[in-house]
């Protein structure tokens, strides 16, 4: 179990690995580049030839109406969903994932609308949930609490996440104080991408702008985020680059700094027609 | 879960709560007192030596239980798989298989119908209750078949001396009621499978979000619900001499019962070790208490039961 601690420095550790890749060409070289991608379920074509390159060390939005496809996409990129056709390369190899398992290998990290944190488990544990630190060897491994709680706070406090006591149980945090936990759980596993879906959808707007900081310091940290929002304040408030989708396929990728609230809405809702493949 | 959560700081006004939560300490204190007032023959050594060794066989199998109310599951099936556990003993061992073996046959016995309940609840997704209600009815069937019907009696020394001896003046029975609580506890506070219990009992899609392995984490909970229901029969075989296939069935409340009185959610995701043990105590001591006192054994059902609801009453405001 000596690879785990190391793994556990999280945040700064991950910054390098994730761009020692192509050191030369980071502009060009994109973390994740999905072609063609397609998918259908029965009759229902949900993804029909999506494109979309996510850069490394940026944060990219991911807009488009229900059932544009933002789902299934994200399931696609985290192994639930094989997808039928195209293809999904990461840092420039062609992938393919058989379970959510094989995403996680590559740190692919998601944190859910619907949190997924352990209620009745203190903090710490769910931080290192499913990542366990332990002692010993063999059938007789035990959980190094001491180590973990240590460096839960580390995590914590590196994200600048305010949770005064990690040993507290999660059912003591406020709305978004547990949001914060959760993406500080998958910023800190997701050493290569880290997912989330609506994470402000069900926060108040104190909470919202605690998050939105957090995704802040994330890019500060050269960690990779595909954000999936419907709030387009958000989107030019966080992300670098914006994809929309629409009915199945990418209907215009936009540089945030280069367009406007109107443009997106128009994108999603197609009165602005896409330059699609773009 | 004492040991995982923030030391001591309980909130004020919250007293009703904090009550719940010792309920069941507080009630083994009442029953004692109870007891004690009203006969002379409850707090003698020889009393609560044997109170402790019936106690033993409850604890074991309640130790199960809690395995498996700790991922949101109920095994049911635990009245009839530990005559069932029983009965393959009484058989191998009257058939001259010899003690060890027939000993690994019924732990083996015991464990076979909790795998087929993990399978049934984990793998085809069927509701707990249910499954283990219909392995209920299958597995004491089972035991007629095996048994036609007959008590089997098991004269071995050995068991009779794992019944009655110790070391010094500690019960054989204790020391390994002792040992699966101590298992049980480690296992749940202290590994990494005992986090994965908790979290599937918490919150079943979180645990499945972050990568574990749900199916296989219920199936270790039902197949240590039927290892223990084993290691239970081999424990009431030594006490009782015998396998009756019509016995006991008072002990799948029981062990409920205990798990709930504890401060364990039905709901999943919370454990108490040490609430359990305090359970099964405080329902062995009230049923022992009831045979002293001479109050008639109809009796004992209705305040078993009464004790239960009593602890779900309260157990509403465990929140």
């Amino acid at each position: 179990m000596t690879d785990t601690p190391a793994r556990a420095t999280g945040v700064s550790a991950a910054a390098p690995a994730s761009q020692d890749a192509a050191p030369a060409d980071h502009v060009v070289s994109p973390l994740v580049e999905i072609t063609g991608l397609r998918k259908s379920f029965g009759a229902v074509h949900a993804l029909q030839g999506v494109d979309l390159k996510l850069a490394p060390g940026e944060v990219t939005a991911l807009l488009g109406d229900n059932g544009a496809g933002k789902s299934t996409l994200v399931r696609c990129l985290t192994g639930v969903h094989p997808p039928d056709a195209g293809e999904i390369r990461f840092r420039g190899e062609q992938i393919r994932f058989h379970s959510p398992d094989d995403a996680r290998q590559l740190g692919i990290e998601t944190v859910f609308q619907t949190l997924g944190l352990i209620e009745d488990l203190p903090v710490w544990q769910n931080l290192y949930l499913n990542h366990e630190l332990t002692r010993g060897f063999g059938p007789f491994q035990l959980l190094d609490k001491k180590s973990m709680i240590a460096q839960s706070r580390a995590i914590l406090s590196r994200l600048d996440v305010n949770v005064p006591n990690v040993r507290a149980t999660v059912r003591r945090m406020s709305g978004g104080q547990r949001q914060c936990i959760a993406i500080a759980r998958a910023a800190n596993w997701g050493r290569t991408l880290v997912i989330m879906d609506e994470p402000t959808a069900a926060l108040g707007v104190r909470e919202t702008a605690a998050v939105e900081e957090l995704i802040d310091r994330l890019r500060e940290a050269s960690v990779t985020v595909l954000l999936i929002s419907h709030d387009m304040a958000q989107v030019l408030r966080v992300a670098d680059t914006a994809y929309v989708l629409r009915r199945g396929q990418t209907a215009a990728r936009r540089a945030v700094c280069a367009t406007t609230g109107d443009e997106l809405v128009g994108l999603i809702t197609g009165a602005v027609l896409g330059d699609a493949h773009a | 879960m004492a040991d995982t959560q923030a030391p001591g700081r309980l909130d004020p006004g919250l007293s009703f709560g904090a009550a719940a939560r010792f309920a069941a300490p507080i009630g083994l204190g009442v029953v004692f007192l109870v007891f004690f007032i009203a006969t002379p023959d409850f707090l003698t050594m020889s009393n609560i030596s044997d109170l402790l060794v019936s106690a033993s066989i409850l604890l074991v199998l309640a130790m199960g239980q809690q395995l498996v109310v700790t991922v949101a599951g109920i095994d049911l099936s635990v009245g009839s798989n530990l005559p069932w556990s029983a009965a393959v003993l009484g058989y191998a061992y009257t058939s001259g298989w010899g003690l060890t073996v027939s000993i690994g046959l019924a732990l083996l016995a015991g464990l076979a119908a909790g795998v087929v309940n993990g399978l049934l609840v984990a793998r085809l997704n069927m509701t707990d209750f249910i499954v283990t209600l219909g392995t209920l009815s299958v597995v004491s069937g089972l035991t007629l078949l095996l048994t036609s019907g007959n008590t089997v009696p098991v004269n071995s020394d050995f068991l009779r001396g794992l019944a009655i001896d110790g070391i010094g003046p500690l019960r054989w029975f204790w020391v390994l009621a002792f040992v699966v609580a101590a298992l049980v506890g480690f296992l749940l506070y202290r590994t990494r499978t005992g986090t994965y219990l908790l979290s599937t009992g918490g919150n079943i899609e979180a645990a499945r979000g972050v990568g574990i392995h749900v199916d296989r984490i219920r199936l270790i909970a039902y197949a240590s619900s039927g290892l223990a229901c084993g290691v239970a029969a081999v424990l009431f075989v030594a006490r009782t001499g015998g396998a009756d296939p019509s016995l006991q069935t008072d002990l799948l409340l029981s062990s409920i019962a205990a798990v709930v009185l504890g401060g364990s959610s039905l709901f999943g995701g919370k454990a108490s070790v040490l609430g359990t043990v305090t359970g099964a105590l405080l329902l062995q001591s009230l049923i022992n208490g009831f045979t002293l006192v001479g109050i008639s054994q109809y009796y004992q059902p209705i305040a078993v039961g009464t004790v239960v609801l009593g602890a779900a009453f309260i157990s509403r405001f465990q929140k």
